[in-house]
């Protein structure tokens, strides 16, 4: 378990980085932390961030499929707005857990 | 968990066969390294174009005549005699693909759909098409290109590069 500090405010964080409270968040955090990804954030990654964890606060598994059928963007834009791996990335960004899903 | 010292960085997945587990190994382990960011290249062949072929993608069945893992619901025996029923392997089929979408496993079109929306690339054996009849009209958007198995080994090279068979 390790601790960082986001938007002043101090977090603790697994070992790779993900939040373990994710009530812990703020959107500036969510910006800082892209940061420290290489990315910088527009509105469209904002509500790609809102809506997991959404999906997350409601328990439900998090998929790239259900990203996709979100309205919000469709996978190929996933990919383009969080590239690499864009489910642990996002994840990561939104303050939620490592996913744990294979598809 | 810990890095590896030296991560994968391509997957090149061979699928072979056209029963609905089996394209659905190559499809999941395809996904899921699309997923990761390592660069995914697949190579269907054989009865595993049917997973490619527009007419038959969407009616991919399971056996349920020498298949010894199949059971029925409550995980009782399956016996290959109730498989030779007509409808038979339709139904097992059909209700495989029910527990699937529970899980939110994507249909076979969608998860090519998935995988090239990531940026893997699907292609389709040369040779077996020939023998299939098959052309590339026949086949899903989705595929890139119809290949020699050497023009596959071509791209199969660099380091971190493991082929898999399914």
């Amino acid at each position: 378990m390790a601790s960082k500090t986001y938007a002043g405010k101090t977090v603790e964080v697994t070992d790779e980085g993900y939040f373990v409270n994710s009530s812990d968040w703020t959107v500036e955090m969510a910006h800082e932390i892209a940061k420290e990804e290489g990315l910088s954030l527009t509105d469209k990654h904002v509500a790609v961030l809102n809506f997991i964890r959404d999906k997350h606060a409601k328990g439900e598994v998090l998929t790239i499929r259900a990203i996709g059928k979100s309205g919000i963007v469709d996978i190929k834009g996933f990919y383009e707005l969080f590239p690499g791996s864009p489910l642990k990335l996002a994840s990561k960004i939104a303050g939620i857990p490592k996913p744990s899903s294979c598809v | 968990m810990q890095k590896e010292e030296a991560p994968l960085k391509k997957v090149c997945i061979i699928c072979a066969k056209g029963t609905l587990e089996d394209v659905y190994a190559t499809l999941v382990l395809a996904n899921g390294a699309v997923m990761e960011g390592i660069e995914t290249k697949v190579f269907f062949t054989f009865f595993g174009l049917d997973a490619i072929t527009k007419k038959r993608m969407n009616s991919l069945h399971t056996a349920v005549v020498g298949n010894p893992s199949m059971r029925l619901p409550g995980n009782l025996p399956f016996p290959t005699l109730l498989g030779i029923l007509p409808g038979m392997e339709a139904l097992a089929s059909s209700m495989m693909k029910k527990e699937m979408e529970k899980l939110d496993i994507p249909t076979v079109p969608e998860f090519l759909e998935m995988i090239t929306a990531g940026g893997g690339e699907i292609y389709a054996c040369k040779l077996a098409m020939e023998m299939f009849k098959l052309k590339k009209e026949d086949l899903a958007d989705e595929v890139k290109d119809v290949l020699t198995v050497g023009d596959f080994y071509a791209m199969c090279g660099g380091n971190g590069t493991q082929i898999i068979f399914t």
